[in-house]
């Protein structure tokens, strides 16, 4: 199994629409291709988002997990 | 047997749906009419997120919502009564909009200021920085800020030149359009 290797992270805790999507985007244009960003929001809205912006992103969710009110996402630029 | 026919199909489709890359670059051009902060917050939200969705993202400002572009401490604009008589009355600047309905003399927006604040949404202001960082286009219109008495200092910066219908159209050509 290939193991994940995150290169940034970014906190984005507490934080509401459309920052959580916003900041992530600003980051991931800075990074290269392959390369994996772990994000932790507490927006639940955050949840669809994502996942509606990785379909227009072409962008990878590899990884989305929740521990109590934080979701966690760990992404991998197209 | 029934079971797996009705199944099969749906299982692929989801699959193609998931599969397929997005198809045509996708162009978002908001008309930003409105100068009231419960217009321009929306307005600034789906920019910001558009250019986030990879999209090419123009907002067109005109009429009432070129006010908002007006530099904060700038205070009366035009060169004649009526167009200062205009800016006193309906002060620009992006941390002085009015709201729409329970304005209030300004208690309205403070307190909905208060809410964002309180609930970390970002602010029209912080909004409109991101959009700028994030490659957002803002188009002043060319012939509201004649008629209104606005001139290039008296904006922000950051902006595209002034420009006309035709420039907006132009952006608009195969774009979803939203008229604000």
């Amino acid at each position: 199994m290939e193991t994940v290797t995150i290169t940034r992270r970014l906190d984005v805790k507490g934080f509401n629409c459309p920052i959580p999507i916003v900041k992530t985007a600003i980051q991931m244009k800075q990074m290269a291709s392959g390369e994996t960003i772990e994000v932790l929001a507490t927006d639940p809205g955050s949840v669809p988002d994502f996942n509606a912006w990785i379909k227009t992103t072409g962008n990878a969710l590899i990884e989305q997990t929740q521990d109590g009110g934080t979701y966690r996402f760990v992404l991998k630029k197209r | 047997m029934s079971t797996t026919l009705t199944e099969t199909p749906s299982v692929s489709i989801e699959t193609e749906m998931q599969q397929t890359p997005p198809k045509l670059d996708p162009k978002l051009v908001i008309f930003a009419w409105s100068g009231e902060l419960d217009k321009i917050w929306p307005t600034l939200i789906l920019a910001t997120t558009s250019a986030a969705m990879g999209q090419e993202t123009t907002v067109f400002f005109t009429f009432w919502g070129l006010f908002p572009l007006v530099k904060n401490e700038v205070r009366i604009t035009g060169d004649n009564w009526m167009q200062k008589m205009l800016s006193m009355m309906n002060r620009g600047g992006i941390d002085h909009l009015k709201l729409s309905k329970m304005n209030f003399v300004g208690a309205g927006p403070a307190m909905m200021h208060s809410l964002a604040k309180s609930h970390k949404v970002a602010s029209p202001a912080e909004l409109l920085a991101l959009a700028k960082e994030m490659g957002v286009k803002l188009i002043p219109c060319q012939m509201t800020m004649e008629m209104m008495g606005l001139k290039r200092e008296d904006l922000i910066d950051g902006l595209e030149e002034p420009a006309g219908a035709t420039t907006a159209l132009l952006a608009a050509q195969g774009a979803s359009t939203l008229f604000i």
